[in-house]
Formats: structure tokens, sequence, C-alpha cells
């Protein structure tokens, strides 16, 4: 590198940090706390020429080094590579990862903290891949899935509290009434064109969470709806002592009562919950219909070409993700005992959007560890949690930039002529 | 009639805020195409600039009127670096990417944005004492007063002005001549030896300063601020563009002041509660059946 | 002969621009009909009438069957494939570049496929019932996939295929929802001579073996005048001219047309 460069990216760097103490100047600098009547301004240029510093430092490695470069090869190599391997051996990653799954509550440092995290990671996972029907099949950006997840916790709570039927039949009236919602809404709204339907679902969302917390007469408003009923194992509740004529699930099996027998039958359930959504996926997926959400994120006049009636193959693409959504709304919902309008708001879209998109639109494995990455890992630092949606907001902006295909974007034709050539 | 009198002034003076946010919106959609997604978070960063300005010159006891001129440009000038930035880091590198990317990246800067605000300035509301007070009051023999305050006759004056200065600069300068030029055509444009590149920047910076027009004004008009107004604001101000026609400047404007007096009706005759519903519901009604607004080009899809 | 389609007094207006003006022409079934003219004559818009993709201002479109005539403009969108078994190629290519060859052709059987997999229930199922239609799909793309020599790379990415091969590509996938009419924009367009000549032998080919009258729009005269039964002249949206590849080549008016006239 000669001498003029390296003075020409010091001047550049010096440019930046220009920026960035423009950035970081107001806003992070000069802190506006309130104090008794009014609000009074606390400086913090500590912070800020930390943070300029390292964005003159960083800008400096990145001209020197052209580290970009060489950065993004690497890292587009590791993924590669990384992706290469899930596929090879996609089957044996399955099942590993089930069995796992199937013996981690009884794995000997699993503990109530644990299992919670795992229950509320396979509740994303499951709306993961309820979406990525929508976003990673059919190609449709919905920002308002949250909607679904509200409209099946809310029906599910309804029709619980109001009729007391049994969790079983609870949930696919919860799902078939968010399928319901998806059509309805989905009519109108699927001619649009992909950024006019993202805003537009994202309307969608904030319009049912206005209801939600508007609507006393039914929805009980911003209080939401407490005392929820919870899930029984086919009839035997998790009760420490059961109603009168009543047997609960550690009588009838004669065990010592723990509050863990419901975590742990919760647990199962929206295990089994996530793998119906991931097996009717993968299934779906090899079936015309799957072919056509395909061909319909790749191109719709081609398709339009051919005979496929984009209206309805959308239409179905979306009933599905919101039946899915549903049943997972329904499950927490049970979970909680108690819903109200705060749980569904648009950043719970965007996470699970963010979930699909990290992972590689299409890719069921890139949910899964989009999920533990983002749910799992985030979880674990709660006291950063404000720093964990710039976190999100952060990656979402880089995979878009470095690898707009999410990391793990190996996608396999979903019939074959030739059989595995491997 | 008194009362529908004084919905109109209010009605006025909020649709001036969502246009200046608007034509955002509409710049950024004309020229590369992209819902700039986190625009709205760029309003709510010129908020918060202006609300620091006004403390820090608020100590200094200068006379009201330099007071709000400096605000004015502080807040011009920081919130264009934000929209610089953004749109260098999150939006330059993905042109000729896949049509959703940009899309989903402005979210994500949308997100980060919001966020970083919070972590920097705190979660709590930010209440700021009212600046310009009194006002104007008319038919004072009725049973309702209607009241004009100072307030909202500086907002829309000030929104006047600004759309003076911008439509001279779209419509007479080599400037907006070249944003045309991108906005038909960026290869062409780039070909005839215009920086493309620089124009998109300035395009970003000119948006975002109007933002952060916006931003000053909300504060003043409704004295408390969080980091959260960026959101609703940004989603009213975008229905505004579509309302318009989005890639038009006057609609943009005109998109703003239906937008602000349909919130002001709705909210002053039909449900306080259902205000928010109001705006969405236009923008869901718009966008399927009036896509291209009232001033907008149609769109011919080339096949 | 009999005709296939028959356009009566098309005109398509937008704006203030015309870019059909009162057009009429027949084509006949088992013929290759093409449509040729300067760049702007308005081919492309033609097409983009008879396939539904816009509504004309003006005229009728009309496709034989045995007895009936249906008008094309009754149907619009994917009905047109689905309902009147139009089907037509682009100019820039529209495969689905990130699906596989062998996709790409099923995607096109899609609404058998659909009732066979009684709307996904059966599909879901797995029956037996479904598997069979699923092959017979996969056999009639073999089918097509053996003719133009491309059954080797079934399983690869369409978007991977030299350019040549995704417009042979694009033609199948077109045959494979068994049309009445095919409407081919431009398919020599960026072809070299040994691509073009195949696909001489490609389209004819369908119209021989297959039955299905072919409309096609080119500007490569090797491939119109090589394969054409009947030409239609178009400039500025009105027909100048119509008639066999020789009239045609020497006809007045078209050389008047691409060449101008002397003053």
């Amino acid at each position: 590198m000669e001498k003029k460069d390296i003075i020409q990216s010091f001047k550049d760097s010096l440019f930046t940090g220009l920026i960035a103490l423009a950035l970081f100047g107001p806003i992070v600098g000069l802190r506006t706390a309130s104090k008794g009547e009014g609000l009074f301004i606390t400086p913090q240029w500590g912070v800020v020429f930390l943070l300029v510093g390292l964005c003159i430092l960083g800008r400096f490695l990145i001209n020197l080094n052209s580290v970009r470069k060489t950065e993004i090869t690497s890292f587009s190599k590791f993924t590669s590579k990384f992706s290469a391997i899930t596929e090879d051996k996609a089957k044996h990653f399955a099942i590993t990862a089930i069995l796992f799954a199937v013996v981690f509550p009884f794995l000997p440092f699993t503990d109530r903290y644990f299992m919670d995290v795992a229950i509320m990671i396979l509740t994303y996972i499951m709306l993961g891949w309820g979406l990525n029907i929508v976003v990673g099949l059919a190609g449709l950006l919905d920002l308002g899935y949250v909607a679904f997840y509200a409209v099946g916790a809310y029906s599910y709570a309804l029709i619980a509290t109001t009729f007391g039927w049994s969790f079983w039949i609870c949930l696919p009236l919860a799902g078939l009434f968010a399928a319901f919602f998806g059509i309805l809404l989905g009519f109108p709204v699927l001619r649009l064109r992909g950024d006019y339907l993202a805003i537009v679902t994202l309307g969608f969302g904030e319009i049912i969470r206005i209801i939600l917390i508007n609507w006393y007469e039914v929805t009980n408003g911003p209080d939401g709806i407490t005392g929820i009923p919870r899930p029984s194992f086919f009839g035997l509740p998790f009760k420490r002592s059961p109603d009168e004529g009543e047997t609960s699930f550690h009588l009838f099996f004669n065990l010592e009562y723990s509050t863990m027998h419901r975590i742990i039958f919760l647990y199962y359930l929206i295990l089994v919950l996530a793998l119906i959504t991931n097996y009717f996926t993968l299934k779906i997926r090899k079936l015309p219909v799957g072919r056509a959400w395909e061909a319909l994120r790749e191109d719709e006049i081609a398709c339009k070409s051919l005979g496929v009636n984009p209206t309805n193959t959308k239409l179905t693409a979306f009933a599905i993700g919101a039946m899915f959504g549903g049943f997972a709304g329904s499950f927490f919902a049970t979970r909680q005992a108690f819903i109200s309008p705060e749980s569904f708001t648009f950043i719970e879209s965007a996470i699970i959007v963010a979930i699909v998109v990290l992972g590689g639109m299409g890719s069921q494995t890139g949910v899964v560890l989009a999920s533990i990455f983002l749910i799992g890992i985030t979880e674990m630092f709660r006291d950063l949690e404000q720093y964990r949606m710039i976190a999100f907001g952060g990656a979402m902006v880089l995979i878009m930039v470095f690898k707009p295909k999410g990391i793990l974007a190996n996608r396999k034709p979903t019939i074959l002529m030739h059989g595995d050539k491997k | 009639m008194e009362y529908f009198i004084q919905q109109l002034v209010n009605g006025i003076t909020l649709g001036s805020i969502y246009g200046l946010i608007a034509i955002g919106y509409t710049m950024v959609y004309g020229i590369i195409g992209m819902i700039n997604f986190a625009h709205g978070d760029i309003f709510m960063i010129g908020a918060f600039v202006a609300l620091i300005s006004f403390i820090i010159f608020g100590l200094t006891g200068v006379a009201l009127p330099i007071i709000l001129l400096l605000v004015l440009l502080i807040a011009m000038l920081f919130t264009a670096c934000y929209g610089w930035t953004v749109e260098k880091l999150a939006y330059k590198p993905l042109r000729g990417s896949f049509r959703l990317a940009p899309l989903i990246s402005a979210l994500g800067m949308s997100i980060v944005l919001q966020n970083y605000v919070q972590v920097a300035q705190g979660a709590r509301v930010k209440p700021m004492q009212p600046l310009i007070s009194g006002g104007l009051e008319f038919f004072k023999n009725s049973e309702f007063i209607v009241t004009v305050s100072y307030l909202q006759i500086f907002i829309v004056i000030l929104t006047i002005i600004l759309m003076g200065i911008f439509t001279y600069l779209i419509t007479k300068t080599d400037l907006g001549r070249a944003q045309r030029a991108c906005e038909q055509d960026r290869t062409m444009t780039a070909l005839l030896g215009i920086n493309v590149d620089r124009t998109i920047s300035i395009t970003f910076i000119i948006g975002s300063s109007l933002a952060s027009v916006a931003g000053m004004m909300f504060v003043l008009y409704y004295g408390v601020i969080d980091f959260y107004i960026g959101f609703l604001a940004g989603i009213k101000a975008f229905t505004a563009a579509v309302l318009g026609g989005i890639g038009s400047l006057p609609g943009a404007m005109l998109g703003g002041l239906l937008i602000g007096l349909i919130e002001t009706f709705w909210a002053g005759y039909v449900s306080l509660e259902y205000k928010d519903v109001a705006a969405f519901s236009v923008l869901i009604v718009v966008l399927i059946f009036f896509p291209t607004g009232f001033l907008g080009k149609p769109d011919i899809e080339k096949v | 002969m009999s005709n296939l389609l028959s356009v009566e007094n098309l005109t398509m207006k937008f704006g203030g621009l015309t870019a059909i003006d009162d057009l009429s022409f027949d084509a006949k079934n088992n013929q290759i009909t093409s449509i040729i003219g300067p760049n702007g004559a308005g081919k492309t818009t033609v097409f983009n009438c008879l396939t539904g993709f816009y509504k004309p201002t003006n005229g009728q479109m009309f496709l034989h069957k045995e007895n009936s005539k249906i008008s094309l403009r009754k149907y619009t969108d994917f009905k047109i494939a689905y309902v009147a078994k139009v089907a037509r190629t682009f100019q820039n290519i529209r495969l689905f570049p990130a699906m596989s060859v062998l996709e790409n052709l099923l995607v096109a059987q899609h609404n058998e496929l659909m009732v066979a997999s009684g709307y996904s229930l059966f599909g879901l199922l797995n029956l037996k019932s479904y598997r069979d239609k699923e092959q017979l799909a996969v056999d009639k793309a073999k089918y097509w996939l053996d003719i133009i020599g491309l059954t080797h790379r079934a399983d690869d990415n369409a978007g991977d295929l030299p350019y040549g091969d995704q417009r042979k590509l694009e033609i199948v996938r077109a045959m494979c929802i068994e049309p009445r009419l095919l409407c081919l924009d431009e398919p020599a367009a960026g072809l070299n001579p040994k691509e073009s000549a195949e696909l001489n032998k490609l389209l004819k080919f369908i119209k021989t073996e297959k039955q299905t009258g072919i409309l096609l729009i080119e500007h490569d005269m090797s491939v119109v005048m090589g394969i054409s039964d009947h030409v239609v002249v178009l400039n500025y949206g009105k027909k100048i001219f119509e008639g066999t590849a020789d009239q045609t080549k020497n006809s007045k008016e078209v050389i008047e047309a691409y060449l101008g006239v002397d003053e």
C-alpha cells in the first residue's frame, strides 16, 4: 500500500469519525432525564468518544486491509460450508435434534428456568415455521403475523372460558378461526405488490391490537383475559388437590406432586405442535400447491401464463400460515393462563419475521437455529435486554447486505427425476 | 359549526406535520422504488434532537425566535446525518438485490433506531413545557370558542415556507433535474455523467431534514415524545404518501393534509379510541382500491 | 385448414398512444403464423391482449373450437391459460430460476395436479391415486425434456441452464399445459445459428406432431421465413401486409416499413 493511500484512508476515517460524532453526539452524549419539573441533561461524553473512536478505528481497519472483503468471503465460505454440512446430514441432524428435544426435560442440568426458555424457543420455532410458509415459500412478506397469533390466543381464551371446553376441542377451533381471519384479510389484499402487502398486513396487525384494547365487552380491554383453563393430561388435571370425583395427574400415576409435571407436559405439547407444523410444511411443499407457492415467489407473471390462479394459491398459503399462528396462540394462552393485548405488538411480528429471514427463507432448519440464537442466547443475557433488539435489527440489516438469502439457503428440489446422485 | 372549524384547524396543523414526513417517503420511493420503513424513526430522532436543543437553548435565555431558528437548523443538520448514514449502511449495498431485501433491511434499521434511542435516552416519555403559548380566539359569543394558537399558525406557515423552498429545489435547480432523471431511469442518468449515488444521498438528506422539522413541530405541538412515536407517525405519513399518489410531491402534502383531517374528524366525531384504526383503514382501503392515489402515475405492469 | 384464432378490429390505447389500431387477422390450426414488424410496431401488445395481460380498448378475439368459438376477451389473467388453453412465452425469459427444470414443468401442470391431489388432501394422505397422477406428470415432463435433450439436467436449477436451453425449456413448459394456441415472443432472440436451427426443428415438431397452432413474434428472419406458413406484418399498430413468407419477402410495403422509402 502506498503512502498516498494511507493518508487517503486516514482522512476517510476521520470523516467517518466526524459523522459518528454528529450521530452520537446529541442522542447518546446528551441524555435527557426528568427531575421533578421538566427535563435536564446529563452529558455522557465518555461513551460518545468511545463510540466515535471505535468507528474511526473500524473504518481505518476496513480501509487498510480491505477487511470487509476478506471477512465477507470467509463468512460466506463458512456459511456455505455450514449449509452444505447441514444439508448432507440433514436427516442425522434432524433426528439428533428431535431426540435431544425429547430427552431434554430429563437431563440432569435441566431446571425450571431452562424448561421455560425451551418452551419459549419452541413457541417461536412453531411461529417461525408457520410464517415460513407465507414468507419463505410463497414469498409474501407478512408483517402482521402476530394478528393471527392474537386471534388464536383470544379465540382459545374466549371459547375456553365461556364454554369450558377442553384444550383439544378449543385448539382446532382457534386454529380454524385464525385461518378464517387469514382468508378474510388475504382475499382483498393479496393482489397487492410485495411491499404494499407488507405494509397492509402491518396495518391489519395494528388494527386487531387496537380492537383488542378497546373492545371491552369481549376482550376486557387492556386488562386482558384471566383464568384461562390450564391444559389437562387427557382429562387428568395437574392439580395438587383435585376436585371431588376427579383424579389428578400425579395421583393417577402415583407420583409425588410437582409443578414440573405441568411444565414438562406443556413442553411436550409445544414440541408436538411444532413438529406437526414442520411435518405438514415439508409434506405440502412437495405437493402441487407447495410448488405453486414457490413458483409464485419466483415469478408471478409466468405463473399466470401457465394457468396458476395466483390469488387462490396465495390465499391458501396465508390461511395455512394463519392457522399455525392460531395454534401457537392457543398454546400461548393456555400456558400463560392470562393474555392481554400487550403480548401482541408489532415487535413480535418483527421478531418472527427476523427469525425466518435470518434462518434463510424457506429453510426449516434455519428457523430452528435462528430461534435458538435469537430467543435463547438473548434470553441468557436478560440484563442486556435493551440491547437485544438493537442486535436483532442490526442482524437483519447485515444479513440482507451480506447474505440476502439467509444463513441456510440451500434449496432442495421437491421432486427428483434421477434420484439422489450421491 | 364552531366545533367543525376547530377540528378543521387542528386537522390542518396535524396534516402539515404528516405532510412533511410523507415527502420523505414519496421522494425515496420515487427515486429508488423502496418503502423507507425507517423514515418514521428518522422523524423520531429529529424530534429528540429538537427536544435536546430546546432544553440547552432554554437555559441560555436567548429570545424565542432565535431559539426556534437555531433548533430548526440543528435538528435538520443532525437528522440529515442519520438519514445519510442509514442509506449508506442499509440500502446502498442492496441495490439490485431481490425485491423484498430493502424492505427487510429498512425494517431492521427501524428496529435498531428505535431501540438505540431507547437505550441512549431512556424509555420514559419526555415532557417539555410549552414554548409558544396563547392564540387567537374566534366566535367569542358562541358556546364553543374556536382557538387558533400561535403555535398552529407557526406550524402551518413554516410548512408553507419549507414547501416553497422545496418546490423550488425540485423544479428549478440542477439537483432537482438530476433527481427527476434518476426517477425515470437510473442507468441512463449515470451514463449521462450524473452522480446517481450522490443524488440518492441528497434525496435522503432532504427527506430527513423535512422529517426533522416535522419532529420539532411534534415536540412543540404535543409537548411530549418517546422513542416509539416514529412508528405510528411513520405509518400515517406513509398512508398520506400513498393517498396523494406515491412518487408525487404535491400529492404527499395533499395526502398529509387529508390524513390529518381524517384523523381529527374521526377523533372528534366518531371515536377517540379508534382514531388510529381510521388511519390504518384508510391505508388499507387506499392501497386496495386506489393504489395510484390522487396525483400518482398509473403503474402499468410490464410483461 | 380451419381457423383457430380470429382477431377482429383489435385496438389498444394507452392514454393518448394507440399501440394497436384496428387490427384483424386469422391464424389457422396446425400452422405457424408470424407477426413481424419494426420495433415498437405493437407486436408484444397484441400478445398481451391475447393472453389476458391487457384488456383491449376495442375489438374481439375468438378461439375456435370444433363447432363453437370462445371469446378471449371474457378471460383475463390466469384463466386464458387455464380455460382457453392459450399458452405463451416471454421476450425476456420467465422461468422459475431457483426451481429445478422438472419442477418448472410440473408447475405448468398445476391445475390437473391440484385436482389429482384432491386440493392437497389426497396428497397429504399420500394416496396412491395421487402418486400415480404425479408419475404421469413426471413422465410428460420427461417426454418433453427428451425432445429438447435436457433430460440429464432435469434436477438442476432452471436458472443454471445456458441461455439457449432456457429458451427451449420455456417453450416446452408452455407446451405442458397442452395448449391449443402457443404464443411465442421472440423465441430466437439471443440464440446462435445452431440453436436457431434447433428451435426451428422444435417448432415444426410442435406444429405437426402436437396439432397446436403457433403464433410467433420474431425478428430473426431466418426463423420467420424458414418456418412460417403465414406472415402478418405490423407497423405503427396497423397491419400493412398479410401473406405467405415468400409473398412477404417481395412485398413493397414491407420493404418500405423496414428500410424506409426513397423520397
